[in-house]
């Protein structure tokens, strides 16, 4: 698959890199925690705003539920709602490009960018053209790319890869950005105060828009039913990123569809709220055709590139719910294993627990890097709970366990759990296996010391004694006593 | 009312203490204790590590061992073995194709409760003897004594057991500690600990970095958890006594028996 590496490491190492960085550690969960906040507080207005008689009525719980079983709804008839938004898409005069995988999805951009001249690249946010690797295509064929979107302008800056699907550059703090703009875009002795940077990244970003020739944009929402492309963001950028070049391409993972706009008024009331705590984002972006006569802006040509990727092959199987995610990032932001690195220990574009299950199943599946990112999880299920979409991430990670065994389990591996199961399955030879422990631990120092596994956990926590005398024992000779 | 005791391997192997007490809690709570010795484990380290065969295969022992036990409740001794078989029973014969068994997880999964939730019921129905006034002992205080407790994730997520561990804290006497992170994951996760053991203990860490000094003791329904926890705060060198509930009510209670008045 295009685009897809984990550059032959292993999540613990990649986990022992990044829990090396204290600094690190402090910013992403100061940032996931902001977010968290934010997000429980407005679900509390959910019912105030019903008070007032707006639209959205009902508890979080019923929204949720609502947006399951639209999502449910939506990802059922996939192919048909797909169908529709091309041709409405068309009718609108919005050129389709359908992408089976990334190489495609980059082949059809590079030949517009080709046709067009393009020499100039605007890009706002898309975590479908990071899959893809599509700034790496764009530069192969000799254009400029630029990120746009403030968090991924300061980590193209610093030759660094976001690490969280919301805020990309959530690992690092306003010095981290003062240095960076210092060091790579020319800025002189710089103020590291919110207000300063952002001007400096302001008056930097205009002069790309001016002069870009081909803006890129990713795609929140489609809406079939009118053939239109739906994007949210804060910045503005984004808008400015399909409207000022004269050609603009919106890459679309296949997934992010609702058939109408009452399904997209439902993701939109939970979208920006479950992600940063926001009623609504502060742009939300409605693009459903080209610039028409008499318009004062807005490009010549649009294009949405429809990307598979993966994705259909997930249809009819038990990670089918995994199409249903909005890409909120509210897992990341409730997620324990999450917060002690931010994203770049998962190894690949999605991290934290929507990332633990969709790298193994976006990178398929004779990938065992990918599929071992599944552990990457206790299983404590707060990802759950916090899902908008009720997504039940916490199966769907135990699923991938299973899909990894399936598919990659080495032979110790599949030898030592049948011998456990063997041993375990009868009462007698279970406790001639709790007994070694236990008589191990009275006269040989403790055998515990010797199972697998025990360096590894005495390197930071005392290895426990086994007792000497196991529950069982001291029942049955309570029992004949 | 007849109980069975699920044991656990954690609690057989390394902590058989609380065990005991558990006994001592459920026998003083009015309930003849027994406990199958067919059981083994329920299967919960291979079901997460993605091995569901060999999962059921071990969980199909215990569940005839508990339904040969008979017993009108099965009791378990921690929140996260209680889940596998409440919770991810039904569903793991399923996927193994063994419908059978899966039909009888679910009707013994409904008279199985996890020990604080099964004891506070007791207690409510009145037939809990009195807790609380209970005077300190070998060094470590229990009536009046500060409690962080740790929420641990299967019991508060998948079982919503929430309120019921901290009432019965606080019926003995003790007051629980407000602690910003006692519902955060403490890191263990099954083998996660040992897969991936940096990450483990920079979460017990995290875990453990917002007890306040005050607090006089760590207490919790998982053995699995407390065994992480105490390891990492004997590592530490820190000064914190980690405690099964079930232990903190049982001291109380042979306390309560000892200084009660006597017929």
């Amino acid at each position: 698959m295009s685009g897809f590496s984990l550059h032959g490491t292993e999540l613990r190492d990649r986990q022992i890199s990044a829990l090396s960085n204290v600094e690190l550690k402090r910013k992403v969960a100061a940032g996931v925690d902001k977010f968290a906040n934010r997000k429980s507080d407005t679900l509390t207005q959910i019912g105030r705003s019903a008070e007032h008689g707006e639209a959205m009525t009902g508890t979080p719980d019923d929204l949720r539920l609502a947006a399951r079983a639209m999502r449910h709804r939506t990802i059922q008839r996939l192919p048909e709602i797909l169908e529709r938004l091309a041709d409405n898409l068309l009718a609108n005069g919005i050129n389709v490009h359908w992408a089976n995988d990334g190489a495609e999805a980059n082949a059809a951009i590079a030949a517009i960018a080709r046709r067009i001249g393009a020499k100039r690249v605007v890009k706002g946010k898309s975590m479908a053209t990071e899959e893809t690797g599509l700034n790496e295509a764009l530069i192969g064929i000799g254009a400029e790319v630029v990120e746009t979107d403030l968090g991924e302008w300061i980590i193209q800056l610093d030759h660094d890869v976001p690490s969280h699907i919301v805020a990309p550059a959530l690992h690092l703090d306003r010095y981290d950005i003062k240095r960076i703009f210092e060091e790579h875009a020319g800025a002189e002795e710089i103020e590291a105060t919110p207000e300063i940077l952002n001007a400096f990244a302001r008056r930097e970003l205009r002069q790309r828009f001016l002069a870009a020739d081909l803006g890129i944009s990713g795609c929140n929402l489609a809406i079939a039913e009118t053939g239109s492309i739906l994007l949210v963001e804060n910045e503005g950028n984004g808008r400015m990123c399909t409207t000022m070049p004269r050609v603009h391409i919106a890459v679309m993972g296949m997934e992010r569809i609702v058939e109408n706009w009452d399904d997209a008024n439902l993701v939109l009331n939970l979208l920006a709220r479950s992600a940063s705590g926001q009623p609504l984002s502060s742009y939300t972006n409605i693009i459903s055709r080209a610039r028409g006569p008499g318009d004062a802006d807005g490009p010549e040509e649009v294009h949405v590139v429809i990307l598979d990727n993966g994705r259909s092959a997930l249809l009819g199987t038990e990670f089918e719910e995994m199409l249903n995610c909005i890409r909120c990032g509210a897992c990341l932001n409730v997620c324990p294993v999450y917060r002690q690195t931010g994203g770049h220990a998962y190894g690949w574009v999605y991290s934290g627990p929507m990332g633990a299950v969709l790298t193994p199943l976006l990178a398929g599946r004779d990938n065992p890097e990918a599929a071992e990112v599944a552990n990457a999880s206790t299983l404590c299920g707060a990802c759950t709970d916090a899902c908008p979409v009720g997504i039940p991430l916490q199966d769907l990670l135990l699923a991938a366990r299973r899909r990894r065994v399936g598919d990659s389990a080495s032979t110790l591996e599949r030898a030592g759990w049948k011998a456990w199961a063997s041993a375990w399955s009868h009462p007698r030879t279970y406790e001639m296996s709790m007994k070694g422990a236990s008589v191990g631990s009275g006269l040989l120092g403790s055998r515990v010391r010797r199972l697998p596994g025990a360096k590894l956990w005495a390197d930071g926590r005392t290895i426990p004694e086994p007792s000497k005398v196991s529950f069982r024992a001291l029942w049955e000779a309570e029992e004949h006593s | 009312m007849r109980v069975s005791l699920f044991i656990t391997c954690m609690v057989d192997l390394f902590q058989p203490q609380t065990g005991v007490a558990a006994v001592r809690v459920l026998r003083a709570g009015g309930c003849e204790v027994s406990c199958p010795m067919g059981q083994t484990c329920c299967g919960q380290p291979a079901w997460n590590s993605g091995f569901a065969e060999e999962a059921a295969k071990v969980a199909r022992t215990s569940l005839e061992a508990l339904e040969e036990g008979g017993a009108e409740a099965v009791v378990v001794p921690a929140g996260s073995c209680a889940t596998m078989i409440k919770v991810f029973w039904p569903e793991m014969f399923e996927l193994v194709g063994d419908h059978d068994r899966s039909q009888r997880a679910r009707v013994l999964g409904s008279r199985t409760y996890e020990f604080s939730e099964f004891v506070e019921a007791r207690r409510q129905a009145g037939a809990l003897p009195q807790l609380g006034s209970a005077r300190p002992r070998d060094g470590v205080a229990v009536g009046g004594t500060t409690v962080a407790y740790h929420h641990s994730c299967h019991m508060l997520r998948e079982l919503r057991i929430d309120e019921e561990p901290t009432s019965l804290v606080r019926a003995a006497g003790c007051s629980i500690a407000a602690w910003p992170d006692d519902r955060r994951c403490c890191g263990f996760g099954g083998l996660f600990s040992v897969k991936l053991p940096e990450m483990s203990v920079a979460m017990a860490d995290e875990k453990l970095h917002s007890i306040s000094s005050d607090v006089d003791m760590l207490v919790g329904s998982d053995g699995s958890c407390l065994m992480h926890l105490r390891g990492r705060i004997e590592h530490e060198g820190r000064e914190l006594p980690v405690r099964h509930l079930a232990e903190l009510l049982a001291d109380v209670i042979d306390r309560a028996d000892t200084q009660g008045p006597r017929s």
